[in-house]
């Protein structure tokens, strides 16, 4: 195979790990946070897939552009997932947390089948053959601008976490429980935003993914899973590890996905995984545990 | 060794369990096929929980892959019959030992490397799908495609081959299950059972008073997985078809563990009570379902998920600790 095939074929992955990685970065979020794994991920991120597509199909409007409020729409769900259900959960035992996330996304699931049905849809926009020619190298219209979005939230979230009032309430709930409930932060409300923030990241995702794959119900669990690939790889916590992570799974994928054979990529996924937990069981970008 | 399975035992408790078993032991006699598909499939969950509730309840390692145990064993006996003629018992020679060395490989990972938590299980979950990703690979197990067990309609059932009726299996099951019980109990009195609850407790603590904790949630791995391995082999022989994307899927993970976390993790009857419970009620619901005439894919797992929820809302240890109050029966086992 000539080499620019290979080339290609690692800026698909990596323009589709850059999403992989604003999904992930929901999961790392809430994680660091509110120190719930959030087994309803994938889930979540189908949510914002099906309203992405009925909006297309109905309205005609271009999931790029509703990607705000998409994602405005899974802040409110995640909002009120967390405050309402998720909340007296917090200090229980993960097992506990576990079976009560996995009914969340059975719930999901099958709600979604029961609306969509469990055929595959996918939106077309006039854009999804659309092709970047630099040199030999072709990109994906699609998967440029999704990359581009994925990047953009990401440094949102950054900016906010780093730059404003709540970001670094929230951060303080992070480092020190009860220090921040000592200096009055109302701990249940930074909570809620937290895993609200998760859930539009997530759902932003899940609106570019829509772009890029099909959609059927039982879509939320393998992305659930890769996720957590993801976040473990780059370093549970850690913003700038959940991209990497995501890439890294990207590219890995991708490149597996044309040597040997696409059914046999996750494979490869899963192997990273182990070998990080190994070897820096910390992720790539996690800070060592004191 | 054996009287001290019965201390601290109430008379009360003794007779209920009599009754239970009574009960089970007589149940074929008078169930119909239908009921008797779904006690089996109830006595597969709760053995399968019991394994499970060794690893995570004993000595608190969460596993959320214990598909790969049940999938290793149906695979490895399915795989020797078909292809050797080998029979089903003597498969479990070989089966056990491949999960419990799976079990040993996972373990060894975590532990050695001090992976815990939330990290552990993510790991077991992994090591599942590569399992089942490559199992849709590999050639020698029929891939993706499936594996199928030779079947015909037996006259008599072959206990030996493990060839005939379900009532066969429901009674092998049965005897599973009742003997996991009392390994269980056996362990839970001794030094190990012991040393496992401290772990589950306060693994610093543990290490600080001298017990070797590597060792100990190594074996409660290795007695998981190969106990979970049994239930994969009868698995094999009582649907005689085998999907990697069936057997190993997480999804199977899941429903394992379902079982016992709403029986109430820890205890001895919560892996049992749970699997009734739940492969219940996923039952009534279809029944009922059908009944009021609604015929819509997923509408009950969406039930399900419903009462899955309030439950664990409800009652966060579990219905087993809760039930056991309402009964009278002091239990001390948390």
């Amino acid at each position: 195979m000539p080499f620019d095939v290979y080339l290609n074929v690692a800026v698909g992955g990596l323009l589709t790990g850059l999403v992989y990685g604003l999904m992930a970065l929901g999961l790392s979020v809430i994680f660091g946070v509110v120190r719930v794994v959030n087994f309803a991920h994938g889930e979540m991120m189908t949510i914002a897939m099906y309203i992405a597509i009925v909006l297309f199909s109905a309205l005609h409007l271009d999931p790029l552009i509703m990607l705000v409020p998409i994602s405005a729409v899974l802040f409110c769900f995640g909002y009120a997932l967390q405050a309402g259900i998720i909340n007296p959960f917090i200090t229980r035992p993960e097992h506990s947390q576990f079976l009560l996330l996995v009914a969340i996304a059975i719930i999901i699931i099958n709600v979604l089948l029961i609306i969509f049905g469990p055929d595959a849809q996918s939106v077309q926009t006039s854009y999804s053959y659309d092709s970047f020619q630099i040199g030999k190298l072709i990109v994906d219209a699609t998967k440029l601008y999704a990359a581009a979005a994925a990047l953009a939230v990401a440094v949102a979230l950054y900016g906010f976490f780093q730059f404003t009032a709540i970001g670094t309430a929230i951060r303080a709930c992070a480092d020190n429980y009860t220090g921040a409930l000592v200096v009055g932060l109302d701990v249940k409300h930074l909570y809620a935003l937290t895993f609200g923030l998760g859930a539009a990241c997530v759902g932003a995702a899940g609106v570019m993914l829509v772009l890029i794959v099909d959609v059927t119900p039982s879509l939320g669990p393998a992305y659930t899973l890769l996720a957590f690939v993801i976040v473990i790889t780059g370093g549970l916590g850690s913003m700038p590890g959940a991209l990497l992570g995501g890439v890294l799974i990207g590219l890995t994928e991708a490149m597996a996905g044309l040597i040997f054979t696409p059914s046999a990529k996750s494979m490869f996924a899963f192997a990273i995984l182990v070998l990080v937990l190994l070897f820096r069981p910390q992720g790539i970008m996690g800070k060592k545990a004191a | 060794m054996f009287s001290r399975l019965f201390e601290n035992v109430s008379r009360r408790a003794l007779v209920l369990l009599g009754v239970l078993l009574i009960g089970l032991f007589g149940a074929p006699l008078v169930a119909s096929d239908y009921l008797l598909t779904v006690l089996i499939l109830i006595l597969y969950f709760a053995y399968i929980g019991q394994a499970w509730n060794i690893m995570m309840g004993f000595a608190g390692q969460l596993s959320l892959g214990h598909a790969l145990y049940v999938g290793l064993g149906a695979y490895t006996a399915a795989a020797l019959y078909v292809h050797f003629g080998i029979g089903p018992w003597l498969g479990l020679l070989a089966a056990v030992p491949i999960a419990a060395l799976a079990g040993a490989f996972i373990g060894y990972l975590a532990f050695r490397f001090k992976v815990g938590g939330v990290y552990f299980a993510i790991l077991t979950i992994a090591v599942a799908e590569f399992a089942r990703v490559g199992f849709d690979h590999l050639t020698w197990t029929k891939g993706s495609g499936g594996l199928f067990l030779p079947v015909a309609q037996y006259a008599q059932s072959d206990l030996w081959l493990l060839r005939g009726k379900p009532v066969m299996f429901y009674y092998i099951l049965l005897v599973a299950v009742v003997l996991a019980f009392v390994f269980c109990r056996a362990l839970l009195q001794s030094r190990i059972g012991y040393f496992w609850l401290a772990i589950r407790e306060d693994e610093e603590a543990a290490r600080s008073a001298g017990i070797d904790t590597f060792r100990y949630k190594m074996i409660a791995v290795v007695i998981s997985s190969g106990m979970t391995s049994f239930a994969g082999v009868i698995y094999a022989f009582y649907y005689n078809n085998l999907f990697p994307e069936q057997v190993f899927h997480i999804s199977r993970s899941i429903e394992i563990i379902l079982g016992p976390i709403v029986g109430g993790v820890g205890t001895l009857f919560g892996p049992i009570i749970g699997a009734f419970l739940l492969t219940g009620m996923s039952e009534s619901l279809i029944a009922a379902l059908h009944a009021l005439g609604i015929d819509i894919p997923g509408a009950k797992q969406v039930f399900y998920g419903v009462c899955l929820l309030l439950v664990i809302m409800a009652l966060p240890d579990g219905i087993w600790p809760w039930l056991s109050r309402r009964i009278g029966l002091s239990e001390r086992e948390k």
